[in-house]
């Protein structure tokens, strides 16, 4: 059977999202509806419309939690009334390198998920809602469906939910394992069964998305915070956060700290030193070197911005995003050529294929870092990374070609001294450490004198 | 017109109409903005991103939705923050396109290079090699040098054959997805899908048959690469080698404009066609060609054909001069007097046939056409034909389509592309009536089915219900495909008198868009009835045979004399004392005959043909004449001289000047007329470095429909007074019409060979 | 035969997507091909673009495309090893490396006995438990040497 996923660390004295850390067993029904679970559904099909729905979430200035930051709120309002049938799809590929606060969130606290669904479904009156998890969420979406299942047996969801002539079906789609179906245009074609590659926009899914009916497609940390919003209010709701960045968004922390894990916290109140300090400091209290904010998509932030408050804006102002809120912490045991090959390596090898620059530009700027890291390199081939780079961007289909060259120029931007000496200091083939790693990856011959294939 | 927009492109005013993508839009005034992935007749998907471009909007006041302007009153415009894909993007009034700036120039050579750093450079041993897109634009816009080390090349297959027909090199493959979105939205049998991704992405087939549709040679058309070859072409010529003729496909009653590659080859000292490649006309194929028109070309000059005239001495035929066999059928002709007939097959083009009948008629023979079954309903399908001015592309909502007894994918495949896009792109409805299933049957809005045989009596029993239940009263147009599947004679002409009823009663009959479409046999089933009619109308049964409305088949009279003139089916051969055969090959016929002329194939001469929809169109001769074969025209003309009727005509030309005079149907067409070739829009041809790649302009003419009866005279229109004869219903399977059904020319084409769907055993 | 052994579960596939888009079954009814035959062999495929009724080039494709939809076969147990950044910082190299030794084979094979199949994967999104590892799609986390031979122990006797 599975096992529940979560590292728990209280930041707040009551968890908006990260309700787990404070009530262990709020997974069951039982004990989410004694905590107050399913109040705001409750609330909603019973006092309000539809439109007061989409506007207590339009006043809380809830802000997307899988990346962009788009007003939920907004969003919900885009949809045509008149159209039929309409859809709400979940989000919850979570593919984003250093991601992995929408698998606490389903794996601890799967009802808020199930009622924030319910409640979106409600504002835009669709009766069906697929939760879109990412393959590898195999032991996550048995919890989901368990709880799902109870939703329905207490008549949560279903026909006629709660005797207000509301029928709403939730359905569990798995994918198989392509960090592209996270981008919602692909995921849509996912769900259809074609090739998850992204689509045209427009028309947007607000207007033809699944099945080319009007759909609303949000993050599952998005959604989770629809419930505390309906029952308490959005003045209440904007007590957390600052002004453009209202609520709270779980940072997920990982990389060179003690305490990697989950932590919850209001919008704009810490800074990322601040935030590294909650995850335990660095490992032995080494110098930290750079941070990923948003796992391998955003720019590199290098340590003299760790005071960066953590908001949408404020990162943004720093030169990087926010998105996801994935916080890959280096320090300064870390080879940043290393890594940015590593992230580099991640973007060719989920590059959908679809587009000609990220199709073609990954798969170079790769055999580029491979030259480097094998100890051929030459500066040379440090511009040609950026040329690269360059050229990809603001070409590509879909933000995914665009995120790629995230590694490439900002670590150029603020490392390139690394580059160089990177070069000067693996001459002639010498790898240090990287040996096992370019064996495998097939970049070079193993001591059977074998390149691998992938 | 009120949805024009107006827009500039790097300062040049256009308007276009509403819904134009700002690619096609810039074509119009010569701004050819390069593309890989798009092509105008597939939906833009904007993958290979070469057609970027700096696109800007008038900047719109939120309060007063006016749009803004600056000190100088002039509309400030606000460019978007990154160059866009000119295919995908819909022209918006007031809109800015640059593509003249230093950014576009260099986001161009951007993708071409990336484009470049996986393409293997194979060019000399490439068969798109002079006709590559990719060639040209790297030309056009390319980088000069490579800054791609060449040892981290992406390597892959170059010989994957995806079927019999189509092999594909993976190398040379730029992943624009043409030919599965050909597959999908066009041909709809989904065979090519990408698999893996990233650069890992290649096409594939997992079909069970592999690669394996009817239209799998236009996927190496509309390829911009040569990563598609036809098995057929493959590695065979430089296409700058080739000469190019306009021509016709004589295997189905569609009338598909194609152009014939020829080369010399010195190995024989002869001229070949190396492949056959569509011609732009978007009344009759748009682009597109089906694979039996591109490959079932090898008879022409197969080396069994016959370039001798033969004679039949001591029991055995052996070759003779043309004067000496001439002379022997002048002779026997002289002799029979009137108990003489011709029979004409309907691949014969219509200046033959014509002056057959019309040395027939002076004769006061019997003249029957081969196969003899549309000759029953040939003037049904005449008169309650489309319009004149009918176009397929306007079919769409409102519209019915009624396919009744006919597969239109085996016999008429370029029409099933049509009439599918009218009924799945534009919503046209479509009611099918056939005894067994189709690929049309996908489409159909209502299914009717019959036991085979029986479709005159479905028309019968079922018509005034269908016209109910269908409301085909309020149809916008009506459009009646029709096939003699599985009927006899009496059988097809009933069908056909029954739908053109249908016609009447609902009001249909004589407009535009509306009519009876018959799937005929071949390429010139309607011309060959419209030459043997025309001129036998006066001398209709002056003897009781003669007359092209015979009920009753030649085939069970006894002539003195009988000439057959590519004549395929051996029952369709009277019986006679002599018999005379004109061929391309020693057929079964030809085995029998006292007489055997050698007549030329369509690729060597010129002349008219007829489409199923009436649309006479011109072919011309692209290779020198074989041995001593001649056209029928003149084979004809030759025995007429000896017969004391010394016509003269020098030519096809000629000829069909004498033909438009006397059928009234033809008058006003001429090789002038017909000739004509106006802008086709996409434009697709040569020129274009593009799209086309190899797709032929149009210069050999676009053809023109004569109009109908019903058309004519509207006010002559009667419902006929018809009744469902009982079926024969012996040998129905040999009524069946495969499109790659066993025949003579087919037979002759080995690239085919395992498509061939055997003939079946005559009943 | 999928439909007959395995009817009550694609039934209840096919119950979540609108009766004309069965094509959205592809991937759940892949997963159960793959449960039944290890890998999504041919014969799989045919049968699932049957169920659904496309072309079965259609779904090949859509196999090609996801990491966990296998063509070829697999050992018993596939062990994924995360060795994306999050984890690669916190020792995941170092991790496969061992693991590759135990097993005595390399990243992306399977052992001559078909038991293991050893993978490196992407991020599967449990960084902070790092190295981490999915044994047949479960979860393994916080590993090290020593518990991932008690692992192999475990998997090896079952
Ligand atoms: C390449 C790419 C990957 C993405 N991956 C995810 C993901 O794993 N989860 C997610 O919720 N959003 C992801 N997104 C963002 C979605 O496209 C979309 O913006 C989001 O689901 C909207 O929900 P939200 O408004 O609630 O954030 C991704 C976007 C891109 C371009
Ligand atoms: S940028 Fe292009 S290739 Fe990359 S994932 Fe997006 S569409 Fe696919
Ligand atoms: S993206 Fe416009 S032609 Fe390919």
């Amino acid at each position: 059977m599975s096992r529940f996923y979560g590292t728990k660390y209280k930041t707040m004295d009551r968890h908006v999202l990260l309700r787990d850390v404070d009530v262990p067993d709020i997974r069951e029904y039982d004990v989410y509806v004694a905590n107050g679970g399913y109040a705001a559904w409750k609330k909603a099909l019973t006092t309000m419309t539809p439109d007061e729905v989409i506007n207590v979430v339009k006043d809380s200035g809830l802000r997307g939690r899988g990346g962009a930051g788009f007003p939920a709120g907004m969003k919900w309002s885009f949809i045509p009334k008149d159209i039929f049938p309409k859809y709400v799809v979940v989000n919850g590929d979570e593919s984003e390198a250093g991601t992995f606060k929408d698998h606490q969130i389903i794996d601890g606290n799967p009802h808020q998920l199930i009622e924030g669904v319910a409640l979106c479904a409600y504002a835009v009156q669709a009766n069906t809602s697929y939760i879109y998890l990412r393959g590898e969420f195999y032991e996550p979406a048995q919890t989901l469906q368990r709880a799902i299942d109870e939703a329905y047996a207490h008549g949560m969801l279903g026909k006629n939910v709660l005797g207000s002539g509301f029928d709403l079906d939730v359905h569990i789609h798995l994918g198989a394992g392509a960090y592209i179906c996270g981008e919602e245009t692909a995921l849509l074609s996912s769900l259809e069964g074609q090739l998850g590659q992204p689509r045209l926009r427009p028309p947007f899914p607000a207007v033809q998305g699944l099945y080319a009916k009007p759909t609303v497609i949000n993050n599952v940390e998005t959604l989770a915070n629809v419930p505390p919003i309906v029952m308490h209010g959005a003045q209440w709701y904007r007590q957390y956060g600052t002004e453009k960045s209202p609520g709270t968004k779980v940072f997920c922390v990982s990389g060179r700290v003690n305490k990697p894990g989950n932590y919850e916290l209001p919008l704009g109140k810490y800074t990322i030193r601040e935030l590294i300090e909650m995850a335990g400091g660095t490992i032995d209290g080494r110098p930290v070197k750079g941070v990923l904010p948003a796992g391998s998509s955003a720019p590199i932030l290098p340590a003299p911005l760790l005071d960066t408050k953590l908001d949408y804006e404020s990162i943004q102002a720093a030169g990087s995003i926010l998105g996801s809120a994935s916080f890959v912490i280096l320090d300064d045991t870390v080879d940043i050529v290393w890594a940015a090959r590593k992230m580099v390596r991640f973007f060719k090898h989920e590059s959908c294929g679809k587009c000609t620059p990220c199709r073609e530009g990954t798969y170079w700027a790769l055999k580029l870092y491979d030259k480097i890291l094998s100890g051929h390199g030459t500066l040379a081939d440090v511009d040609m990374i950026g040329e690269v780079a360059g050229q990809m961007a603001g070409k590509c289909f879909c933000l995914l070609g665009e995120f790629a060259t995230s590694p490439m120029q900002s670590t150029l931007k603020h490392f390139r001294a690394e580059y160089e000496a990177f070069i000067a200091n693996h001459q002639g083939g010498t790898m240090n450490g990287y040996a096992d790693e370019l064996i495998r990856e097939g970049v070079i011959a193993g001591p059977e004198g074998v390149i691998a294939h992938h | 017109m009120a949805d024009l927009v107006n827009l500039t492109i790097d300062g040049v005013p256009v308007s276009v109409p509403k819904g134009t993508l700002v690619v096609d839009a810039a074509k119009t005034i010569g701004n050819d903005i390069p593309v890989f992935c798009y092509h105008p007749k597939l939906k833009p998907v904007g993958m290979c991103r070469m057609c970027l471009v700096d696109i800007g909007m008038p900047k719109i006041d939120p309060a007063t939705k006016q749009p803004v302007r600056d000190e100088q009153g002039n509309v400030v415009i606000a460019f978007l923050p990154k160059l866009t894909t000119a295919c995908t993007t819909p022209v918006s009034e007031g809109m800015v396109v640059r593509t003249a700036t230093e950014q576009v120039r260099a986001a161009r050579e951007d993708i071409l290079e990336f484009l470049l750093t996986s393409h293997p450079l194979d060019c000399p041993i490439c068969d798109k090699g002079g006709e590559c897109p990719l060639q040209n634009l790297t030309l056009g816009f390319g980088p000069t040098v490579s800054r791609f080390d060449y040892d981290a090349k992406f390597h892959n297959e170059k010989h994957v054959p995806l079927g019999d027909l189509i092999y594909l090199d993976r190398e040379r493959c730029i992943q624009c997805s043409r030919c599965i979105r050909f597959q999908d939205e066009i041909a709809d049998d989904h065979v090519l899908q990408f698999h893996d991704r990233g650069r890992g992405m290649e096409i594939i087939t997992f079909s069970d048959p592999p690669f394996d549709s009817y239209f799998g040679g236009n996927t190496t058309d509309i390829c911009p690469v040569g990563a598609l070859t036809t098995a057929d072409f493959r590695f065979k010529a430089r296409p700058w080698e080739l000469a190019s003729t306009p021509s016709l496909c004589t295997h189905c009653p569609v009338g598909c404009n194609i152009t014939l590659n020829t080369r010399l080859e010195t190995k024989f000292g002869d001229y070949e066609i190396k492949r056959i490649m569509p011609r732009q006309n978007e009344q009759v194929n748009e682009i597109w060609i089906c694979d039996k028109g591109r490959y079932a070309h090898h008879f022409t000059r197969a080396r069994d054909r016959l370039r001798q005239p033969m004679i039949r001495r001591d029991g055995r035929l052996v070759e003779a001069t043309w004067e000496q066999a001439l002379q022997l059928v002048s002779d026997r002709l002289k002799a029979a007097g009137t108990s003489v007939a011709a029979v004409i097959g309907d691949r014969i083009a219509n200046e033959d046939a014509y002056l057959v009948a019309k040395l027939m008629r002076a004769l006061n023979g019997a003249i029957g056409m081969s196969p003899s079954v549309p000759a029953h309903y040939a003037d049904v399908a005449r008169a309650f034909g489309v319009g004149a001015h009918a176009n397929f592309a306007r079919l769409g909502k409102g519209d019915v389509i009624l396919v009744v007894n006919g597969d239109v994918e085996e016999q008429a495949p370029v029409w099933f592309l049509r009439l599918r896009q009218a009924v799945v792109d534009r919503g046209a409805a479509l009611v099918i009536a056939h005894s067994h299933s189709t690929k049309m049957h996908r489409y159909a809005r209502t299914i009717h089915r019959y036991a085979p045989g029986y479709a005159a009596q479905w028309v019968a029993d079922r018509s005034a219900e269908l016209i109910a239940k269908e409301s085909l009263k309020d149809a916008r147009n009506l459009l009646i495909v029709f096939g003699d599947e599985q009927l006899d004679g009496p059988g097809a002409r009933a069908l056909a008198q029954g739908l053109a009823n249908v016609l009447i009663a609902t009001g249909h009959a004589g407009q535009a868009d509306s009519g009876l479409l018959p799937l005929y046999p071949h390429a010139n089933t309607q011309g060959v009835f419209d030459m043997i009619a025309g001129t036998t109308a006066t001398s209709n049964g002056a003897n009781g045979k003669a007359g092209i409305d015979a009920r009753s088949s030649l085939a069970n009279s006894r002539f003195a004399v009988a000439w057959l003139i590519g004549v395929g089916d051996a029952s369709d051969a009277p019986s006679a004392e002599f018999t005379v055969v004109q061929e391309l090959f020693m057929t079964a016929l030809a085995q029998q005959a006292d007489v055997v002329l050698p007549a030329l194939s369509f690729a060597e001469r010129e002349g008219t043909l007829t489409s199923g929809d009436r649309r006479v169109q011109r072919f011309y001769r692209a290779l020198p004449p074989l041995g001593e074969a001649r056209p029928d025209w003149w084979i004809a003309q030759e025995i007429a001289k000896r017969l004391g009727y010394p016509w003269g005509f020098q030519g096809p030309l000629h000829i069909f000047a004498d033909l438009a005079r006397s059928i009234p149907h033809y008058h006003g067409l001429s090789y002038e007329v017909i000739s004509e070739s106006g802008p086709q829009w996409p434009p697709m041809g040569r020129g274009d470095l593009y799209y086309g790649g190899t797709v032929y302009d149009n210069t050999g003419g676009l053809g023109a429909r004569y109009a109908g009866d019903a058309e004519r005279d509207p006010a002559g229109v009667r419902p006929y007074d018809w009744a469902a004869p009982e079926p024969t219903i012996a040998g129905l399977e040999r009524r069946l019409r495969p499109l790659y059904r066993d025949g003579e020319l087919i037979r002759r084409s080995a690239v085919l060979a395992s498509h061939i769907v055997p003939a079946p055993e005559a009943a | 035969m999928l439909k007959e052994k395995r009817a009550a579960d694609i039934e209840k596939v096919l119950a979540k997507y609108p009766p004309e888009r069965k094509r959205s079954a592809v991937m759940p009814l892949l997963y159960i091909a793959q449960e039944e035959y290890g890998y999504c062999s041919d014969e799989a495929i045919r049968e699932v673009a049957e169920i659904i009724g496309c072309d079965p080039t259609e779904v090949k494709s859509i196999v090609g495309f996801y990491t966990m939809f296998y063509e070829q076969p697999v050992g018993k147990y596939v062990i994924d090893v995360c060795d994306d950044l999050p984890c690669a910082l916190r020792g995941a190299g170092q991790f496969v490396t061992y693991c590759e030794k135990k097993l005595g084979i390399r990243a992306g094979q399977t052992t001559p006995d078909g038991k293991f199949t050893l993978n490196t994967v992407m991020c599967i999104a449990a960084c902070d438990r790092a190295p981490v590892a999915q044994v047949n799609r479960e979860y393994r986390y916080d590993l090290t040497e020593a518990s991932f031979d008690r692992m192999l122990d475990e998997l090896s006797r079952s």
